[in-house]
């Protein structure tokens, strides 16, 4: 049993690759090996990485491919052998299966005797078949963006391959990855190990050898030491604790091949800037963690991960220049924001105009105006519905005024920050006209959360107001988009369309807002020249409603199809039904019925199929079908009424006794009876099955077997 | 990595401005790399000036190195701001093609600049750099020292919308930020540009360029007439599409000779787009190019960018 190591020496990988990278090159490996039969039953699979390397250690690989044996057959033995002498025939056949003639055998096979040979294949050594292979599954890695380094542009890769090592125990595996030779030698962290070679004595020493060289492979260690280094720096300031932030952490991870962490200080005047631009400045542009003090609040501190091992001396360099440039940061955003706060967002919205929104749509100027129009006839939809719980007022400003913020110097800065600071700078603004501070402060908040949730994690905006702004807001891009040609397609949605939608379902779903998909349709054009879209639209928000309930309300699919083919329109209402149906269905009666739906389905497509006609249920005579025509009529107004109350259990409940009728009528009765008055009046009741107890879902969807 | 002519140790605080460009140019050019002069013309960043942008077409293996001002009219803030410059300098080289240890001498120029490594932290994070109107991007990372961004290292990979081969390593180094770090001031315009070799006194980046940045600032976005710019943007822009026309065609012909097709001018054609490229600048600074207009505008630009460079990938193969 051998034990094999590959690792690819690299210019720094992006971060965000890395991880996937390297679960994928495990993946590759062990396919590879099991394919060529060369991985032991007991083989276990490790995989490294660094910015500068992604590495697979196995260990359990054979060093050969077992022999084999193959049993080839021929032509038929009379062919083959005429009065016990081969014919060319048998000699043909001997000469492509590598055997002598002497060495044929009889075999007996169920259409008559055959020629047969036995072949020994020789197994390939394990060397020969990884430098033949291993390459190309390398070079098939998938990276969201590749580029070409060698003249002639012979390959792509993430990052030039700058060394090879591959081992099969201590013997280099003759291997070559993009012209680069493999060795046995690695290398160690750029400044704290220099150039000189790591050479990688066995593949199980792999890991061993690079901390050695300061640079710790393993993942999952560096986690580990970036998270307790974080603890430590913290803890030296009493109370503290620094934000936890788990994609910061990841990113760092996969910044570092030997990570230390510095805690360092700014100017406690700067914890006057809101709290979401410290963080957003410290987060997403410097990569550090926050640190708050024990009541939570932001402390005038910062921890930046460093790639390195600094001696006081060094350490003291690095805080100060960290420091530096954090501040240097801080003071362009308190700049911005004291800039920005000399023309108020209510002026600003002329200069929209000049704000592009979509080069073949407009300016962000006219998207004001298109929100503006669907908000309003939101409200009017809702106002129908008697829905007061909402200050439309507050919606209407804040849509009014909600793009207005991608004109202030701070969200060119952090445009991530985009929504928020509209949000604040109402707050710090206040608005014109005399407004109620309940307004003003609906208003802000509804800008604040304009574009939550970003994901289907993400929780909706906090007040009824910024739900409705959000649905506007995205609504009217999804349909304007559409418009434009720009429907999502396969894996191509580069607008965020889907995401768009996914957060109306989730916005729907979360929230209290009386709106089911086809009203919010209905009120999203804006524009008279995309009524057209409806449809398209329409149809979007179900397939987006169907990935929530399946994705990330993780229900069955068939419960959904089931659901969403009674009605896919009303969110809270779906996932209701969904969630009634998914506890039922464990019953036995009730898989007894969704059976028998399906098979009522199935009669009445074989039917229309014959073109057979379709009688009343009054004429059905057998007492089976008397028995269930009457439990029909017993059931159907009561599961009416449910449904209406959304009582979906005891709806399902109540159809589920339909059971022993239905079971009873089908052992009896032969629907599609040849009398075609009994086959008539036959076919009217099953559909009338169907058609008085579909309305929570669609049991003939529900997989029952 | 050994270099080809070891520099000179040099104690490593406060070089001054042109002492860290000295150095920078020293350290390349004793590398094998042309040290050419910033280009005459207005442009937006080093990648700009023909040294790389046309340079890089083609299979010639070239290796230059210059200090660019960088004009960005909308980033002036009239002097005011002690890290936003209207105009920066970008120290600008081209590496074609890019030697096997080319981040290894790139660490070796941090080292001749003063910069102890092992006393501070260094990432290389993931930064893809483009220019649109130029049809020419490039995948790489901005070198981050202690938080601090001070060169944007990128693979070219297509300009002018051609792939290239081979490709090239550019690395722009941010003087400024870099001069300011060396000396830890936090103003750029506290960095001392010079010092007088007998006194001692220093002259400093404001001294230098703070009244450049006020008045260009003042012009940029007050003063500058649109109606001129426009004017001067469309006869530019004329010109250069008259002479890529006359290339188009004269390229074509299979009885023009070598020597013809040669002396062809497009380095001027490409000077001529350079001017509508700042043009567009300012025009944008006034706040005078309406969103319908911009995206029309900027495709005006990259149809002379791209038609620049496409017309000299053909003359240089041509004959």
């Amino acid at each position: 049993m051998s034990d094999f190591l590959l690792e690819i020496g690299l210019e720094e990988v992006p971060a965000r690759m890395i991880a996937a990278a390297e679960a994928e090159l495990g993946r590759r490996v062990n396919e590879l090996l099991a394919r060529e039969r060369l991985l032991a039953p007991e083989a276990k699979l490790t995989t490294y990485s660094t910015p500068r390397r992604l590495a697979v250690l196995v260990e359990g690989v054979l060093a050969a491919q077992a022999d084999m044996e193959e049993k080839l057959t021929g032509p038929s033995w009379k062919v083959a052998f005429k009065d016990g002498a081969p014919t060319a025939a048998a000699e043909a056949f001997a000469k492509k299966a590598g055997v002598a003639v002497a060495a044929l055998e009889k075999v007996e096979t169920p259409k008559g005797e055959y020629v047969g040979a036995t072949v020994k294949r020789k197994g390939r050594a394990a060397t020969e078949l990884l430098a033949a292979e291993l390459p190309k599954d390398v070079l098939a890695i998938y990276w969201a963006k590749n580029m070409y380094w060698r003249a002639g542009k012979p390959e792509r890769f993430v990052r030039p391959v700058r060394w090879v090592v591959a081992l099969l125990d201590s013997a280099v595996v003759p291997l070559e990855i993009a012209g680069i030779a493999a060795g046995d030698t690695s290398r160690g962290h750029r400044i704290l190990h220099g150039e000189k070679p790591v050479v990688i004595d066995s593949p199980a020493s792999y890991s061993k050898a690079l901390l050695a060289a300061s640079v710790v492979a393993d993942v999952a260690q560096r986690r580990h030491i970036i998270r307790k280094a974080l603890d430590a720096a913290t803890r030296t300031v009493p109370g503290a604790r620094w934000r936890e932030d788990e994609p910061l952490v990841e990113t760092v991870v996969h910044l570092t091949e030997w990570p230390s962490v510095i805690l360092g200080d700014f100017e406690p005047e700067y914890l006057a800037l809101p709290e979401e631009v410290l963080v957003t400045v410290m987060r997403d542009h410097q990569k550090y963690f926050a640190v708050e003090d024990k009541y939570g609040k932001l402390a005038p501190h910062f921890l930046a991960v460093l790639n390195t091992q600094a001696d006081d001396e060094g350490a003291t360099i690095i805080r100060h220049g960290n420091a530096r440039v954090l501040t240097a940061r801080f003071k362009d955003a308190r700049f911005f924001w004291d800039f920005d706060q000399k023309t108020p967002l209510f002026e600003r919205i002329e200069s929209l105009k000049h704000v592009t929104f979509h080069k073949d749509l407009g300016s962000y100027h006219d998207k004001t105006g298109w929100n503006g129009t669907v908000a309003h006839k939101l409200r009017q939809q809702l106002e129908s519905k008697g829905f007061s719980d909402c200050n439309y007022a507050a919606v209407e400003l804040a849509a009014g005024l909600a793009k207005t913020d991608l004109t202030t110097e701070l969200v060119k800065e952090f445009t991530e920050l985009q929504g928020i600071i509209g949000g604040l700078y109402v707050r710090a603004q206040n608005l014109p006209g005399n407004l109620k501070p309940e307004t003003v402060d609906r208003v802000a908040q509804a800008i604040y959360d304009q574009y939550t949730p970003a994901s289907v994690d993400d929780p909706i905006p906090l007040t009824v107001e910024g739900q409705l702004l959000g649905i506007a807001d995205r609504i009217q891009t999804i349909i304007a988009m559409f418009s434009i040609g720009n429907a999502p397609t396969g894996s191509k949605d580069p607008l965020g369309l889907r995401r768009a939608a996914n957060a109306i379902v989730k916005i729907l779903a979360d929230s209290r807002v009386p709106l089911n998909l086809d009203e919010i349709v209905e009120s999203g054009t804006g524009n008279p020249d995309w009524e057209t879209y409806k449809e398209p639209v329409a149809a979007f928000l179900r397939e987006r409603l169907h990935f929530y309930l399946k994705d990330v309300r993780n229900l069955a699919y068939d419960v959904v199809n089931a659901v969403l083919a009674a009605d896919a329109n009303d969110v809270r209402d779906a996932i209701a039904r969904a969630e009634a149906l998914t506890a039922a269905r464990g019953s036995e009666d009730f898989v007894a019925v969704s059976a028998a739906f399906k098979r009522i389905k199935n009669i009445l497509r074989q039917a229309e199929e014959k073109g057979y006609a379709h009688g009343n249920w009054a004429d059905v005579q057998a007492a089976e079908a008397k028995d269930l025509r009457s439990a029909i009529h017993s059931l159907a107004d009561r599961v009416a009424k449910l449904r209406e109350q959304r009582k979906y259990a005891e709806a399902l409940a109540l159809i589920a006794t339909l059971r022993p009728k239905v079971d009873a009528f089908f052992d009896k009765i032969m629907v599609l009876d040849p009398d075609p008055e009994v086959r008539g009046a036959n076919l009217d009741l099953i559909r009338g099955v169907l058609s008085n107890f579909s309305g929570i879902a669609d049991f003939s969807e529900i997989v029952t077997a | 990595m050994s270099a080809a002519h070891p520099l000179p140790q040099v104690k490593p605080s406060a070089l001054t401005f042109q002492d860290l460009l000295f150095r920078l140019q020293g350290f390349w050019a004793a590398r094998g790399c042309v040290l050419q002069q910033p280009y005459d013309v207005e442009v937006g960043a080093g990648t700009m000036a023909p040294e790389t942008f046309l340079r890089v077409i083609g299979p010639r293996p070239y290796k230059v190195g210059y200090a660019q001002p960088s004009r960005r009219p909308a980033d002036g803030r009239y002097g005011e701001n002690p890290n936003r410059l209207f105009k920066h300098t970008q120290f600008q080289l081209i590496l074609k093609p890019p030697p096997v240890n080319v981040q290894e001498l790139y660490l070796e120029s941090l080292e001749a600049i003063g910069i102890d490594l092992s006393r501070h932290d260094l990432k290389f994070e993931e930064d893809n750099w483009e220019w649109p109107a130029g049809g020419a991007w490039g995948v790489g990372w901005q070198v981050m020292l202690d938080g601090l961004e001070i060169t944007q290292f990128t693979y070219f990979q297509q300009c002018g919308g051609l792939d290239l081969d081979p490709i090239c390593a550019e690395l722009t180094y941010g003087l400024e930020r870099i001069a300011a770090f060396l000396q830890d001031v936090d103003s750029i315009y506290d960095i001392v540009w010079a010092r007088d070799p007998e006194t001692g006194a220093p002259v400093t980046y404001g001294d230098v360029r703070l009244a450049e940045e006020l008045q260009f600032s003042v012009y940029n976005f007050e003063f500058a007439e649109i109606d001129k710019l426009w004017t001067h943007f469309n006869l530019y822009e004329e010109e250069a599409q008259t002479l890529l026309s006359q290339a188009g065609k004269l390229l074509a012909r299979e009885d023009a000779t070598a020597a013809e097709k040669r002396r062809f001018p497009l380095l001027a054609t490409y000077e001529l787009a350079l001017k509508c490229s700042h043009l567009f600048n300012l025009l944008d600074a006034r706040g005078a190019i309406s969103v319908t207009e911009r995206v029309g505008v900027i495709g005006r630009i990259r149809s002379l960018a791209v038609g620049v460079a496409k017309a000299y990938a053909a003359q240089q193969v041509a004959g």
